[in-house]
């Protein structure tokens, strides 16, 4: 048969499946289980008006049911059993096997590293983005530029940016975008000024920011003028400090350590082989499409503020950037949570952007694209199924803390 | 505590949609003016140019002498309330009322110490640690107001504060305003409003804005009502409405006679020149000075419809021609009056006569 025919033949059978169902399980209802007529016609009405939600849940509850809490279980037994020794109970032994692999620790720090950066810089970006395009004639064409990757897939924008990254033979031109920029760069005066002497002051400018932050927070234990709060707030207020004291070393460390740097000028780098920092150039792919996802819910969340708080703020004498993170921000609080745990929960589940790019390898293994090599490369269905179960444990309370959220949100 | 003043005030949106022009005003130390108008006369547009949300196109605006024109709002030594409160959700009312002064770097018992004296005014004590959404629209309203006098500002600016609230709350919270005022005797107050009650009641001067042609009248409460200046101010001032009822001139000195199209004859106080006999005229009556006469009637006509309202019965009368339906208010219940002839007349103290549009009483 032709399959065009045959997808049509689909669509019609499929759809009056649906109305049919509809129809004549109300038929059967209202007809035959429970007529509205007789003796007990009133008292009938109101038992089909009981049933009938159930009927209309009954094929998304049973579809969800067989593709979703039925894998789980299976999952679940799948991870305890040995598939080659006829199904036996194992009990944890494929979970003992995979902690003890050091690609699974790998893919683990991966993951947090993902799950820190990643939520961070796209709802960063894109609340940057909401407010700076705020009532800018052009904002709009801005925002839609920016929204655009959101319509490339995964993969797709992984292979965009597999050409940015390309490599070539140093006889060669190159086609790689971060290359041909790289290659600019000589090892003069303007090479030091832009590749160490700049992030060396990014850096300051972090530790900077960090230790205000930080010294707000320690503030009322020294400035009479302020009281700590309550000793879980005071517990707090020295977690954050003694972080905040933690960052500044590290980013001072770094700085010494730009300055000082000998970087291999003139050759092409193939970018995604350079351990540590590849898994931030796969980041940075996903941030790419992430942040236009941010940008469009926040800059919603951001024009439903009361135009008249922002100019009793002004009036109060509020300056922009006060305005911005002592009146605005805490307004959207609750929108800035939901669109970062939505976030969480994709960067958790990344799999497509790691798969295209480097398939793990050069250490940049993440949680499902190992679980995927486990399960389908190595057909090895215990420790496959074990690793699905660990991300679902991970994904599990940020997806019901975003649904809290969001429930929250709208009412 | 500070005068303010604006010279030839004009405001253009867009290079072509002129709200405001040739506004001059002096408000005097202490005094609480109110800005009435219609919708859409820019009253909140002036107040928010007071404010410094509001750029001024032309003109100079100045506070104690000094021109404030680029002064930052912050800086101007003014405190707003507005319309929908605009508390910060997120905080408390202590953080509410505290938060310009934390930005202005007081010390924490400065702070203290203003929001502590302005929650005893307002009796905003018992919700000091409260978020906005816990209290009701008239405690909103009162930390709003808290929140401008813990800044203790030269200059308290109302925009249509009490419109959000119903009407026994409205009722309760101006009379508060009026007690605060009182208890400031020193502090300055511009008040924006559209409901006359408000303005009458509150106001040591009015200004009535007009739609596009400035300032229609400065002046007391009663001096509005007795004496308008001209017939915008007559007719929007007061309710229900001023009549206008057209004719001419027909005898001069120190009253003025003039004939009525409709038929009557009207007597005014106001004195006119031999000249100006023949002169064409509305002459301006309010329903509650119209009275029951034997004699010759400013005004006859059939009564149409009644609203006896208990301590007034409002009449309305049958149209003549295309001039409005006049309207009159007399005390007592005369429900009986439907469908027959009445004749009114007036006290001539209380008829106004305008020519073209202005009042001659103010002809000099």
């Amino acid at each position: 048969m032709n399959p065009a025919i045959q997808g049509l033949l689909t669509i019609v059978i499929g759809v009056s499946g649906c109305v049919g169902y509809f129809y004549f399980s109300n038929q059967l209802l209202d007809k035959v289980l429970f007529p509205a007529r007789g003796e007990h016609a009133g008292r009938n009405i109101n038992r089909a008006n009981m049933v009938r939600p159930w009927l209309f849940l009954f094929p998304a509850m049973f579809a969800l049911g067989l593709y979703l809490a039925y894998p789980v279980f299976e999952t679940l037994r799948l991870s305890v059993t040995d598939r080659d020794a006829n199904d036996a109970f194992v009990g944890f032994a494929n979970y003992q096997q995979m902690f003890g692999e050091a690609k699974f620790w790998e893919a683990m720090r991966n993951n947090m590293l993902w799950l820190i950066v990643v939520p961070a810089a796209a709802t960063a970006f894109g609340l940057l983005v909401a407010q700076l395009t705020d009532r800018i004639a052009w904002g709009n064409v801005a925002k839609s530029i920016i929204f655009m990757p959101m319509a490339i897939s995964f993969v797709g924008a992984s292979v965009i940016f597999k050409l940015i990254y390309d490599t070539r033979p140093v006889d060669q031109e190159q086609i790689g975008l971060l290359n041909a920029v790289w290659l600019q760069f000589e090892g003069g005066i303007g090479s030091f000024l832009f590749l160490q002497v700049l992030p060396a002051l990014i850096l300051l400018s972090f530790a900077a920011i960090v230790a205000y932050v930080g010294y707000l927070y320690v503030r009322p234990f020294v400035d009479a003028n302020e009281s700590p709060g309550g000793p879980l707030m005071s517990a707090f207020r020295i977690v954050v400090g003694v972080a905040a004291a933690y960052f500044v070393y590290l980013a001072l460390a770094n700085t010494l350590a730009v300055l000082t740097i000998e970087l291999p000028y003139g050759e092409p780098q193939t970018w995604l082989t350079i351990p540590f920092w590849n898994s931030f150039f796969l980041m940075v792919v996903l941030i790419w499409i992430q942040t236009g996802f941010a940008m469009v819910i926040l800059s919603a969340a951001l024009r439903g503020i009361p135009e008249e708080t922002v100019e009793a703020a002004i009036i109060d004498g509020a300056t922009p950037i006060q305005i911005f993170f002592r009146i605005k921000v805490p307004q959207i609080v609750s929108t800035i949570v939901v669109v970062w745990t939505t976030i969480t929960l994709t960067v958790l589940k990344v799999f497509d952007i790691v798969f295209a790019m480097t398939n793990g390898q050069w250490e940049t293994q993440v949680l499902a694209n190992y679980m995927f090599d486990k399960l389908f490369r190595a057909n090895d269905w215990g420790v496959g199924s074990a690793a699905a179960i660990i991300i679902m444990l991970l994904v599990s309370p940020i997806l019901i803390w975003n649904v809290y959220n969001a429930r929250k949100e709208m009412s | 505590m500070a005068n303010l003043k604006m010279t030839d005030i004009e405001k253009v949106y867009g290079g072509n949609v002129r709200v405001l022009e040739d506004i001059n005003l002096d408000i005097k130390t202490g005094e609480l003016i109110v800005f009435v108008g219609p919708s859409g006369c820019g009253k909140s547009t002036l107040l928010r140019m007071v404010a410094g949300l509001e750029t001024i196109t032309s003109g100079t605006m100045e506070i104690d002498g000094l021109v404030v024109n680029d002064v930052p709002p912050a800086q101007r030594g003014i405190a707003m309330v507005f319309q929908s409160y605009a508390l910060y959700p997120h905080m408390t009312v202590r953080d509410n009322m505290s938060f310009a002064l934390k930005l202005a770097k007081k010390t924490r018992s400065e702070i203290d110490e203003a929001v502590a004296n302005a929650a005893r005014i307002l009796q905003l004590e018992p919700f000091l640690d409260r978020l906005p959404k816990a209290l009701s629209g008239g405690q909103r309203q009162r930390v709003a107001i808290g929140r401008a006098i813990v800044r203790d500002p030269k200059v308290y600016l109302f925009d249509e504060p009490l419109s959000n609230l119903d009407a026994a709350l409205r009722v309760a919270t101006r009379i508060e305003i009026a007690q605060l005022k009182e208890s400031m005797p020193d502090s300055t107050m511009i008040y924006v409003t559209h409901d006359q009650v408000e303005a009458m009641t509150l106001a040591d001067r009015i200004v009535v804005l007009t739609v596009g042609q400035g300032i229609g009248q400065v002046g007391s409460p009663l001096e509005l009502y007795e004496r308008p200046e001209n017939e915008f101010v007559a007719q929007f001032i007061g309710s229900p409405q001023m009549n206008l009822l057209p004719g001419e001139i027909t005898a001069t000195g120190e009253r003025t006679t003039v004939k009525l199209e409709g038929g009557g004859v009207a007597v005014s106080a106001v004195p006119t020149n031999a000249s100006d006999a023949g002169l064409k005229v509305n002459v301006g009556v309010r329903p509650e000075d119209l009275v029951e006469t034997t004699s010759e009637p400013l005004f006859e006509g059939n009564v149409s419809i009644t609203e006896a309202l208990g301590e007034v019965t409002l009449l309305h009368f049958d149209r003549v021609g295309n001039q409005d339906a006049v309207l009159a208010k007399l005390p007592g219940i005369h429900a009986g009056l439907r469908g027959k002839s009445v004749k009114l007349s007036a006290d001539p103290s209380k008829v106004q006569v305008f020519h073209g549009g202005k009042s001659l009483y103010y002809r000099n």
